[in-house]
């Protein structure tokens, strides 16, 4: 199926959109992505992402409420759409198996 | 970047820092709507931290390395090229919008559209005569290296004169030592006479003109050579009309035809002059006639200094430049000049282009001084501006009346720049509506000002040609957008969500005071044109009216056609009507101006002065009145002419008996280089130029026989109209031929006059329209302004108000606006009369007060019946009427 191929970016951002239950806009994905990834990200490929997503409907955005910081300017936030429930529960059912196959002592060694 | 630095040591939480202005309206300018707002709210978010964390200066660099940064396919909207093409959409519906807002307001649309129309009919004007002048001389082929040698001629001690005509030497020595020159042609004016055919005489007139004419000029030939039909001598070459006229339908070449007792042969006919050329003539002759004749009227044919008759023009070779030719000129003349003690000529290039327009005197057909197009130009574009004036002043002030429209567009989606096209398109369709009307105004205007003046219809036809009508749809589009400009920009700046609340918040208070300063500015010009007429006017009758110093009443002056006049004088002086009857070679005080050198005592004081020849009945019969001595003794025409006498002037020019004229009896003046004669008499001064030229020395000389001269005949009668049909008879019997050529004195004043009065006939009526526009524009705004205020006079009324006080308190301000109007006109009129234009006329009638305040007085009046009709309409209102709707 086209379209549900999740880059490993994008599985990331749309894992913290599903984590970041009311408060997914993009600078508190980039916050978070940085928090558990650890790792720079930058706001222009966060943006990107979302961009992306929503257009392959895996992800949805409204804008939210006029308020006073950000110079009025309102906040877009996303929420993972069942399309993209069903891409990510796909993609960590592949790795599952994958993982299941290899044999133990190959972790151990680990 | 270093801008918010000072602000950063600032406490940073009292005053807010912000991103760079400019790097937020790019965003804004590339961004996708869609995504504009959340992402401009993401990069503030990051600059508030960048600000708390890194600080002002690395904030805003980051915040604008982001905004370029963005700069990607996703976030960039798409070019808006269908944007031109929404104006041709939506032009059906700016039509239908424009139309319905002319007749909402009839009023007003007429008061636009026919204020447009009157000025741009005479704009118009201008542009017809302007493309009338480019097209002059447009048919030769090789005009573009064409150019004549015009000579500037001074005699020590006096005023260079600049003449068109140039010596038959000049153009013999350019000819042969000349380099850089292909072709060169000399020609000769004054060619005139009887052409007789059989029994048939025709008066005809032309130039000599050498056999190089037809290669430097193209004239085409219907018949003969154009290389060999200026050759030989005593060639003639016709025009189709002038050939029409000797030989009817038959042909013309080859046949003989006698001119003045010379016989000359046809050797070719050639086709009718175009209307626009500068040169005029029926007949061409060879050159190498009159170099055999060696005519010496003006001192030497071949001499350099006879440079009134001839004209010289010159065909430069394809790569020529005319500043070296220039060189070469002015070598030329020095080395000519190095010979003659008293006088020098200089010569210079001129190309065909500039020759219709340029102010040399003798010249060589019509003329036109360039001075005249650009003052009329200048005026045209006053008058123009005037009306665009209007057009912006009442735009403005109806813009409440649209403000709802223009507010709905704008929320539709209308941009800035589209609502400020349908504006333009809305003015340019109002004023090429208003170029219909001009146009037809232009028609009439053209057959008025053809008919002032037999001048103007010479150089002037007014044709119309596609390339003048394109000319017209490019003034009239031109003139819409000037007048549309700053209410389409007014209405596209209105703020939406303020128009759709109250249409009455609208922010006036500037565009008031632009609106005065216009009316102002239209009737000062009003006032300046209308003041300037009436003192033109005075002036004009000033010269009409003014003391010459001798009688023209009853002066009939008839010209003598080459006739000797004492035939004519017997036949006349049998008629009762006929009083007294005198000869002269011209007439005075109509502009022309003879000229001789003339010497007393020394032989170096010489003198240019005036001259007349008259017989011994002249002085009597106009009444000179004769200061010292006696009038001329009559002598016959072979006797040694002894006599002269002088005016005041010359007297004092030559330092003689100035304490008194009697003294002056008996000295002797040398004529002619050699010739002495005796002042017998000295007359006061008088005007023998106009009146606009100062007196100077003259000298009269008796001639008792002037072909070529006047016949005076002072008449007494009843019924002129009989008195003249007798004199036409004895006229018929001396010459058959010709018509008989006479005219009153008062009359030939007149007309010598004419260019003068065509000019202030010319003001007077820009004057008019001035007027009509200012009064218009004015009327405009009073309904306007009473219309808004109706509120205010009724609440007014209510309260107690008397009429008086209600048409005060509304009028005042627009009678404010015209006394700073007139104070600011009539000093600059007064000024500007005074300094630059009476200046120049050496005997003009001082200004009055009349003049200077009549204008003015008029036009106030007007303006008061306008400002007075309408505030009382207002004041009449019924109160309860206007109040009781909310």
């Amino acid at each position: 199926m086209k379209g549900t191929n999740l880059g490993e970016f994008e599985e990331l951002v749309l894992l913290t959109i599903a984590s970041l239950v009311s408060d997914a806009y993009s600078v508190a994905i980039c916050d978070e992505l940085e928090k558990q990834a650890e790792r720079k990200v930058k706001l222009g490929v966060v943006h990107a992402v979302l961009n992306r997503l929503e257009e392959k409907g895996l992800a949805k955005s409204t804008l939210g409420e006029a308020t006073k910081a950000r110079g009025g300017k309102r906040k877009r936030y996303y929420q993972v759409t069942n399309a993209g429930k069903a891409a990510l529960i796909r993609s960590k059912e592949i790795r599952d198996q994958l993982w299941s196959k290899i044999p133990q002592f190959v972790i151990k060694w680990a | 970047m270093s801008r918010g630095s000072n602000k950063q040591q600032a406490s940073e939480s009292q005053t807010p820092v912000h991103p760079p202005r400019w790097a937020e309206r790019l965003l804004e300018w590339y961004c996708k709507p869609a995504l504009l707002e959340d992402l401009q709210g993401d990069l503030n978010e990051y600059f508030d931290r960048n600000l708390n964390a890194k600080g002002a200066r690395r904030a805003r660099l980051i915040y604008i390395i982001d905004v370029l940064k963005f700069f990607r396919l996703y976030t960039v909207r798409t070019p808006r090229f269908s944007h031109p093409f929404i104006h041709w959409l939506m032009l059906g519906n700016y039509l239908k919008t424009t139309r319905r807002s002319l007749m909402r307001n009839p009023l007003f649309s007429a008061i636009n559209v026919v204020g447009l129309a009157v000025s741009m009919s005479v704009g118009l004007l201008i542009l017809g005569m302007i493309t009338d002048i480019q097209s002059y001389d447009q048919f030769h082929e090789k005009k573009d290296r064409i150019y004549r040698v015009y000579s500037q001629s001074q005699f020590q001690g006096q005023p260079s004169m600049s003449l068109a005509t140039t010596s038959v030497r000049a153009g013999e020595i350019i000819r042969e030592s000349v380099p850089g020159i292909e072709d060169l042609t000399i020609l000769r004016r004054g060619f005139g006479g009887d052409a007789r055919i059989g029994e048939a005489v025709v008066p005809l007139g032309g130039l000599w003109a050498d056999a190089s004419f037809f290669d430097v000029f193209t004239f085409p030939l219907r018949q003969g050579n154009p290389t060999t039909a200026l050759k030989e001598p005593y060639s003639l070459v016709l025009t189709e009309k002038s050939a029409e006229k000797l030989f009817g339908n038959a042909d013309a070449l080859g046949q003989t035809v006698q001119l003045d007792s010379t016989d000359y042969t046809v050797t070719g006919v050639m086709e009718d002059i175009p209307r626009n050329s500068h040169m005029r003539f029926e007949v061409l002759v060879s050159f190498s006639t009159v170099a055999l004749q060696q005519p010496d009227t003006d001192g030497g044919f071949l001499s350099w200094e006879s440079v009134t008759m001839n004209y010289v023009y010159l065909l430069l070779a394809e790569n020529s430049v005319p500043k070296s030719i220039q060189a070469n000129l002015d070598q030329i003349s020095a080395e000519e000049n190095a010979l003659l003690p008293t006088h020098t000529i200089a010569l210079h290039l001129q190309p065909l282009r500039g020759i219709v327009l340029d102010s040399l005197e003798n010249p060589i057909g019509p003329n036109l001084s360039k001075s005249i197009i650009w003052v009329l130009g200048g005026l045209a574009l006053i008058v123009i501006l005037s009306a665009c004036f209007n057009y912006t002043n009442l735009s403005i002030a109806r813009s409440l009346r649209r403000s709802r429209e223009v507010g709905i567009r704008k929320v539709i989606g209308a941009l800035k720049r589209q609502v400020l096209g349908q504006f333009i398109i809305e003015s340019v369709g109002i004023s090429l509506l208003a170029l219909l009307l001009a146009f037809s105004l232009f028609l009439f205007l053209r057959q008025q000002f053809l008919g002032l003046s037999p001048f103007l219809q010479d150089i002037f036809s007014l044709k119309l040609s596609l390339r003048l009508i394109g000319y017209f749809i490019a003034l009239a589009i031109g003139v819409g957008i000037a007048a549309g400009f700053v209410p389409a920009l007014f209405f596209s700046r209105i703020r939406v969500m303020q128009v759709l609340k109250d249409a009455s918040g609208m922010q006036l208070f500037r565009h008031i005071n632009l609106r005065k300063a216009l009316i102002v500015l239209q009737y000062t010009f009003s006032l300046m044109f209308i003041t300037a007429t009436l003192i033109g006017y005075k002036q004009y009758q000033g010269f009409l009216s003014f003391d010459l110093g001798f009688q023209t009443e009853n002066v009939l002056n008839i010209r003598m056609q080459g006739n000797a006049s004492d035939r004519l004088a017997t036949e006349l002086s049998e008629l009762p009507a006929v009083t007294e009857i005198s000869r002269s070679r011209m007439v005075s005080s109509l502009g022309s101006i003879y000229g001789t050198q003339v010497k007393y005592g020394t032989p170096q004081d010489s003198s240019l002065v005036w001259l007349n020849y008259i017989d011994e009945h002249y002085l009597p019969l106009h009444e000179y009145s004769i200061i010292a001595g006696k009038n001329l003794n009559s002598k016959s025409e072979q006797a040694e002419e002894t006599e002269v006498i002088v005016n005041q002037q010359l007297l004092k020019r030559f330092n003689i008996g100035q304490a008194d004229p009697a003294e002056a009896l008996g000295e002797q003046l040398v004529v002619d280089g050699d010739k002495k004669l005796t002042i017998v008499g000295v007359v006061r001064d008088f005007h023998y130029g106009t009146v606009v030229r100062a007196i100077e020395p003259l000298i009269f000389r008796y001639s008792s026989n002037e072909p070529s001269g006047y016949l005076n005949v002072k008449i007494a009668s009843q019924d002129i109209s009989v008195s003249m049909a007798e004199i036409e008879a004895a006229w018929k019997k001396i010459d058959p031929v010709h018509p008989l050529d006479a005219a009153f004195y008062d009359d030939q004043i007149e007309q010598a006059y004419s260019q003068f009065i065509v000019m202030v006939k010319v003001i007077g009526f820009l004057a008019f329209l001035a007027i009509c526009i200012a009064s218009m524009g004015l009327f405009g705004m009073v309904v306007f302004t009473t219309e808004t205020r109706l509120k205010e006079v009724s609440i007014r009324k209510v309260l107690g108000a008397g009429e008086g006080n209600l048409v005060y308190l509304l009028g005042k301000g627009f009678l404010t606006l015209l006394l700073v109007a007139a104070l600011i006109a009539l000093p600059l009129t007064y000024l500007f009369f005074d300094r630059i234009v009476l200046a120049k006329i050496a005997y003009h009638q001082p200004m009055g007060w009349v003049e200077l305040l009549a204008g003015t007085l008029a036009v106030m009046l007007i303006a008061g019946l306008m400002i007075g009709s309408q505030t009382l309409k207002v004041a009449h209102t019924n109160p309860a009427e206007v109040l009781k709707s909310e």
